[in-house]
């Protein structure tokens, strides 16, 4: 008999799940228990998705116009730099490792908990603490210094409050690096017996990489921000030209730190799709040991590429050529997953649901994100397309095209492990399919107008990007339809939604060797494991309601 | 021509980035193509279901296939790197007869100067098929000076000199705007960049309202500000002696041997602790606060003036003697 038919038969008397350990605020706010501190987290960054989602809500609707609709260039220069801080911060960097991460990493390896699981809260505790800076920021009246801070515009110019803005991320990192922490001594200490690191799930590889990033560039960030407050507050000459200080050294620091925080967005993403994929092709993930391997060169590799953001800032040009080079080789590892995820498809018995749509969006829209990334690691493409709209769209589809499809996946993937409900799934597959179209017809115009030279952050532009600008706009709003469904639906299932077993999607996962939703401590028997992963079945034998058992099951004992 | 116009490829290296752009395009959208096409085969093909045979692959097969597109994607990766990095380093050397146009950037405006003197707000203008080289600063934050259809933009830095160089071959009247955001009013610090033919150039230098050409300005500066007190041949302070000065190696007295650029002299004018040239006494007070980013150019464009010829250039600088600061 397999756990999973254990833990299903035994769904009348087992423990209460980890949601039934205690119903009051103050039981959720002291809670050391990974998977409720992955709900707080949830629920914190989806606020935060939305505010920052009203933000650039309102840009769109100003960029209907050439000259402007509703606001002063103050008011949107603080809008565009909001919705920046706001996303990269307290939505994408957090997104996936927080809540999934948090939930999944302790299931995935067969452990009770994370190895820290007080320091595991007071992670949640910072980036409320953080939070709380930048909603100050916003409620006194915003900071208009877009969300890369860039000196000498933000320590001796910018009249906005700089220094409650840049606290607020300067916190939030903290939380970052002990989360960070936190996973990789779990990774390392708690793994169940026989879970060997080439026997971990993908995802996990995701969490491994995404932490050492995390762990290691956060702190480069944090000090950065600290000079600009040092700065701004204080007058000490760091980054004050006229003082002999360098404005540039900045954003060395900056992307120091910023363009790894790139792929602490898209490492998860990528482990995300690379459990989805798998489990709806019913088929082995293609080639997983280079599939490791190019995470580790992609954490490795992204922290020696960040002088591309500097194309144009007055590096020498010999800088530009290594930066330039090394941007192409990290591309490299990307292209292979991309391959590798198509290649799991063939020979599969694949089926559509809402997470495999999501999964499949992310391949397509990586794909576009990724191939762009080629035009602006070439200097001369580069040095025409930086700054302007070329880039924002390059980076929303990595961004937003990745990251938030392959958080969108998991959600749909991982919901009824979560609460132990079933989503509408015709409503989740409406929402995946119009997600995939919103966003392409949101960002595919910026290409556009970006290469014809529309620059980004511009409040008032040339009549001829109008047609461009509009068509974007009503991208947008048919993506954030595509945003809010989700929202209520999910939000509809967990009172109405039919009860979920403990394995609806045969995956192969450890997580999906416990009840839905999962007991308090996991596990009411610690798992052994003794196979692959993926082992999903590759057999052509398909008959009826069993053709979605694995061959078997991680967690199982033959 | 309008300024409506963005897309104008108006220099033959504009025309090259273009073709470099549609080749990358290309095989992008090849690639895609490609995922999409075996993505889209593969849902229909193995659908739940549908017919097709599946079982195993041989292990082997899978390896190779791996270590194919891998070394695939490398060596197409590394030939588009080759192809506009060759495309960088050729761009990289500017034309000697190059044509230095003074930009100093603030918030929210472009201040011009031509070698002749003239002054120009937001506007630049320039002869067609004559190489320019423009030597930017800014005054406040970081701006960046971004030329379209030139396919150019750097940025323009507080406190350093940048550079960008360009050989329009349209004439027309094309966008000249800020692309590194500098606060309010960054959407609308834009200007023109008019490319004229021979005989309208001519014809708007003489417009212009007369003016010393640059070095002339820095000349008197030199004077006004004291310069020539210590740094004139007949002083009797211990200073070096600046003719010909631009543009050759320079001993300092901590042993580096560094050119004499423009950053070299405005450093030495604004910094003159930080490089203290070999067999002089640190003794140059700093000119930090007393001299502007124009009269520092006006100043920089006298010592060069120097160098070159060490008789002052003419007033029709445009035409063919020029005061160049190419080496």
């Amino acid at each position: 008999m397999t756990n999973a038919a254990i833990a299903d038969a035994a769904v009348g008397t087992e423990p209460a799940s980890y949601l039934e350990a205690g119903h009051t605020l103050i039981s959720w706010l002291t809670t050391t228990d990974h998977k409720r501190i992955a709900i707080l987290y949830a629920i914190s960054i989806t606020l935060f998705f939305f505010i920052g989602g009203i933000a650039i809500a309102m840009v769109r609707l100003e960029l209907m116009t050439p000259h402007g609709l509703f606001l002063t260039s103050d008011a949107y220069n603080r809008l565009f730099s909001l919705h920046g801080i706001i996303m990269v911060w307290f939505f994408l960097v957090p997104s996936i490792p927080a809540t999934m991460g948090n939930f999944l990493l302790p299931l995935m390896i067969g452990a009770h908990d994370v190895a820290f699981p007080r320091l595991n809260l007071l992670s949640w505790y910072l980036y409320v603490f953080g939070a709380a800076f930048t909603v100050y920021a916003l409620l006194s009246g915003g900071v208009d210094t877009g969300w890369t801070f860039y000196t000498p515009l933000s320590t001796n110019y910018a009249t906005g409050y700089v220094i409650a803005a840049a606290a607020g991320v300067f916190v939030v990192g903290f939380s970052s690096i002990a989360t960070g922490v936190n996973f990789i001594a779990t990774i390392h200490m708690l793994r169940a017996p026989g879970l060997t690191w080439f026997r971990l799930p993908l995802f996990v590889w995701g969490m491994y990489t995404v932490s050492m990033v995390m762990v290691l560039a956060t702190p480069v960030l944090a000090m950065s921000l600290l000079l600009v407050i040092a700065e701004r507050a204080f007058g000490l000459p760091i980054f004050d030209a006229a003082r002999g200080g360098d404005p540039v050294l900045f954003q060395h620091m900056f992307w120091f730190y910023s363009h790894p925080a790139v792929y602490i967005m898209i490492l998860p993403a990528m482990g995300v799709v690379s459990e989805v994929i798998p489990c709806f092709a019913r088929r082995a993930i293609f080639g997983y040991t280079f599939m490791v391997y190019a995470l580790i060169a992609i954490a490795v590799i992204g922290f020696m590429v960040w002088g591309h953001h500097m194309f144009v800032a007055g590096q020498s040009p010999l800088a530009n050529l290594v930066f330039s080079f090394l941007s192409f080789i990290v591309a490299v590892p990307s292209a292979i997953k991309v391959f590798n995820w198509t290649a799991t498809l063939h020979r599969g018995q694949i089926t559509f649901e809402a997470p495999m749509l999501y999964a499949l969006g992310f391949v397509g829209l990586f794909t576009i994100g990724g191939l762009t990334g080629l035009f602006l690691a070439s200097v001369p493409i580069d040095i025409h397309a930086t700054d302007t709209y070329f880039v924002i769209a390059h980076f929303h589809f990595i961004m937003v095209g990745g990251t938030v499809s392959a958080y969108m996946a998991g959600l749909h993937f991982w919901w009824p492990k979560v609460t132990g409900r079933m989503y509408s799934e015709a409503w989740a597959r409406f929402a995946a399919i119009t997600t995939f179209l919103g966003f392409n017809a949101t960002f595919m115009p910026q290409f556009v107008m970006g290469w014809d030279g529309m620059p980004r952050r511009y409040h008032y532009y040339p009549d001829v990007f109008q047609a461009w600008h509009v068509m974007s706009s009503v991208g947008a709003l048919i993506l954030a339809v595509a945003y809010v469904l989700p929202l209520i639906y999910f939000g509809w299932s967990l009172i109405y939604g039919r009860r979920a077993p403990a394995n609806p999607w045969n995956a192969t996962g450890l997580e999906w060797q416990t009840s839905s939703p999962p007991p308090k401590e996991n596990f009411l028997r610690l798992p052994r494991v003794e196979v692959e992963p993926y082992a999903y079945s590759d057999t052509d034998q398909v008959s009826g309601a069993n053709n979605r058992m694995p061959v078997r099951a991680q967690g199982e004992t033959a | 021509m309008t300024t409506d116009s963005f897309m104008t490829a108006a220099s033959d290296y504009a025309s090259e980035v273009d073709n470099t752009f549609w080749v990358l395009v290309t095989i992008s959208g090849l690639i895609t193509l490609l995922v999409a096409s075996l993505i889209a085969g593969f849902s229909l093909r193995y659908r739940r279901g549908s017919s097709a045979r599946r079982g195993p692959l041989p292990e082997r097969f899978g390896h190779e296939v791996e270590i194919g597109w891998t070394m695939a994607t490398l060596f197409l990766f590394l030939f588009i790197f080759w192809w506009a990095a060759s495309n960088q380093l050729s761009a990289l050397d500017v034309p000697s007869n190059a044509l230095e146009v003074h930009v100093v950037a603030k918030q929210w405006m472009w201040r011009v100067q031509q070698p002749g003197g003239a002054r120009e707000i937001n506007e630049i203008h320039i002869l067609e098929n004559q190489p320019i080289r423009l030597v930017m600063t800014s005054e406040d934050v970081i701006h960046s000076l971004f030329l379209p259809t030139m396919r150019l933009k750097q940025d323009v830095l507080p406190g350093r000199y940048t550079f960008l160089w360009f050989t329009a071959t349209k004439t027309g009247v094309f966008h000249l705007t800020c692309a590194e955001y500098c606060g309010t009013d960054h959407s609308v610090m834009a200007g023109r960049l008019v490319v004229m033919t021979a005989p309208d150039y001519a014809r708007w230098t003489s417009a212009q309202p007369e003016a010393d050409d640059l070095a002339h300005q820095g000349e008197a500066l030199f004077f006004a500000l004291g310069c020539s007190g210590c740094h004139a041949p007949t002083s009797s302070i211990h200073a070096p002696d600046l003719r010909g000065i631009y543009g050759h190696a320079v001993p300092l007295a901590d042993g580096r041997i560094v050119t004499a650029d423009e950053p070299y002299l405005r450093d030495s004018i604004l910094l003159p602790e930080k490089d203290i040239v070999a067999g002089y006494a640190p003794i140059m007070p700093s000119f930090r606060g007393a001299v502007s980013e124009d009269d520092l150019v006006k100043l920089i464009a006298y010592l060069k003036s120097l160098s070159t010829a060490r008789t002052l250039p003419s007033r029709q600088a445009g035409e063919d003697e020029v005061p160049t600061g190419a080496q």
